[in-house]
């Protein structure tokens, strides 16, 4: 049986696959990897907006969405489907190709990215030396998706919007760069993999706790970058309705809602791999209990969860103090530590604490 | 031809195609975001060169960074096209003169065959794990420390006069003191009266 089955594998192959061209084959399993990859993120894109409703709904005593689907667990495909059914409606006087274009150049970053995430020691689809650079470079891509939407919309609200996010992430970014300079200097390596590498061996090995103001500052600049709330003025209802995407209705809107999602996400995933230890268990033992991988998810978990939490709890940061947090306490904070990690590695015998 | 080449005339094209639209399109937002894909096409161009970090930051720098806030000046502005071309005449013989001197420093320089192919031997292949970044970071803190932070000084003294040069204290404007805010107490805003709740009724 086993032999006939073989059989059949052998010929189809030598039927289908062999006669391909090389680089075709290199294409068909680099598409198969990265659909490997997208896909489950995409849906969990889905399934965050529906922890979310029903975590912020628990702490504000409420129950959140409980009607499509057993408990609510099909809420998120409900909402897809409308979103996908629903008209887009382009704003007279808008530029229309910028305007169409605007989400997709939200999205294609935050899921580029993800082509250089190392997700266990040999899950990772492209293991480049500089991944760090990669990841800096394609995150600060994304943020032409909200200024052009805001531009190309034609209209006050969106473009207020598009220059309050676009200046609170150009600020932000150089808080998040120097945080980083922290870790390549720890790891030595702009290599995610060689990162994690350098934290093994349990949770005192991990860069948090050497490192624990960058970790803050990185992570809060991670929530001011995916303009999250309590740093949500680029959406602030309150001021100028939705912000950068009030012209957009329909599938548009949904891009602008995914990517924002997939860059919450991407965050905590690079904040779980520079900070708390990657894919390695808090307490190494000889025996696993988990795979890597899934100590790496619920790493993930965890740092989201304080997204969601963070949205329930704060107040929206007025548009100066915004700025002030960012350029006068998290900018200083790193510069400090950077020179702090310099001295102890170079001038005193404390240096082992830092790598 | 291969993949390589292949790869390196389209991005040569799309580099091309957005400098002419850079120069000649006439909405000055779609002008700065030719830029940006012109900025891009160069950096794949120079990533194809086996230069992946300058490549990158050329990304992170000038994509991420200074495009964003020159589009961020120039969606603000209400440029006039009819009153920018009034001057069009008077300027255009001291612009042709530039132009032909530039093309002809250009033409000088590139004819003289100096950067002929035969000047230019094939660069020798990289080992593999060889890293860029690593190289390049020890070159700028050995042999090239000195103009390295030289250069480094001009751009924070560059930074320090900007910044001079704009700070104006406007002496009617009211200012909040954030560290202050923070500071305060409870004992300093509220003062606790003790009253019985309720009045005794007069009989």
């Amino acid at each position: 049986m086993s032999e006939l089955l073989n059989n059949a594998v052998s010929l189809v192959r030598e039927a289908l696959w062999d006669p391909l061209p090389g680089w075709f084959q290199l294409g068909l399993v680099d598409l198969g990897y990265i659909l490997a990859i997208l896909l489950p993120l995409l849906l969990a894109v889905a399934y965050l907006t529906f922890a979310e409703r029903k975590l912020i709904g628990y702490m504000q005593v409420r129950i959140g969405p409980n009607r499509v689907g057993p408990r609510g667990w099909l809420q998120p495909i409900a909402d897809a489907l409308k979103l996908l059914l629903k008209e887009i409606i382009i704003p007279t006087n808008a530029n229309k190709f910028l305007f169409v274009i605007a989400p997709m150049l939200s999205i294609a970053p935050s899921l580029a990215a993800w082509a250089v995430i190392p997700f266990t020691d040999t899950m990772v689809l492209a293991n480049i030396d500089a991944s760090l650079l990669y990841i800096l470079a394609l995150t600060s891509v994304g943020v032409y998706g909200v200024i052009i939407a805001g531009w190309a919309s034609n209209s006050k609200y969106a473009f207020l919007g598009a220059m309050r996010s676009a200046a609170q992430i150009v600020s932000y970014e150089i808080a998040m760069g120097f945080a980083l300079v922290g870790v390549l200097m720890a790891a030595g390596s702009l290599n995610l993999h060689q990162i994690v590498l350098a934290q093994q061996g349990g949770f005192h090995q991990w860069y948090f706790i050497p490192l624990f103001p960058l970790f803050l500052v990185y992570f809060l600049s991670g929530v001011a970058e995916t303009n999250r709330s309590p740093f949500d003025v680029a959406e602030g209802e309150s001021e100028i309705v939705a912000g950068f995407h009030v012209e957009y209705s329909g599938m548009a809107f949904a891009i602008f809602f995914l990517a924002e999602y997939a860059n919450m996400i991407l965050i905590a995933t690079l904040t779980v791999i520079m900070f708390l230890g990657g894919w390695y268990a808090p307490v190494e033992t000889s025996f696993t209990i988990f795979p890597p991988i899934i100590w790496l998810l619920v790493k993930v978990a965890f740092v989201l969860f304080f997204f969601l939490w963070f949205r329930a709890t704060f107040p929206r940061y007025r548009y100066d103090k915004i700025m002030r947090l960012g350029w006068k306490i998290f900018i200083p904070v790193t510069l400090i530590w950077i020179v702090v990690i310099g001295i102890a590695t170079f001038y005193t015998p404390l240096g082992h604490l830092f790598h | 031809m291969t993949f390589e080449l292949l790869t390196f005339f389209f991005f040569s094209a799309v580099l091309v195609f957005a400098s002419a639209m850079v120069i000649t399109i006439r909405n000055p937002v779609k002008a700065a975001l030719f830029l940006v894909l012109a900025f891009f096409s160069a950096a794949c161009l120079w990533v194809l060169l086996e230069a992946e970090f300058l490549g990158i930051v050329l990304i992170l720098v000038y994509v991420g960074a200074v495009m964003v806030l020159f589009l961020f000046v120039v969606m603000m502005l209400d440029v006039n096209l009819a009153r920018m071309r009034e001057g069009f005449g008077e300027y255009l013989p001291m612009g042709a003169i530039v132009a032909i001197l530039m093309v002809a420093e250009m033409a000088i320089v590139l004819g003289s065959g100096e950067f002929s192919l035969a000047n230019m031997p094939q660069p020798a292949g990289h080992p593999e794990g060889y890293s860029n970044t690593k190289e390049l970071g020890r070159l700028i803190y050995t042999v090239y420390v000195y103009p390295f932070e030289i250069a480094a000084l001009i751009l924070l003294v560059a930074i320090v006069a900007a910044i001079a040069l704009t700070l104006r204290k406007r002496p009617n404007t009211k200012h909040q003191n954030t560290a202050q805010q923070i500071q305060v107490k409870r004992s300093d805003r509220v003062r606790l009266v003790k009253m019985p709740s309720e009045k005794k009724p007069e009989n």
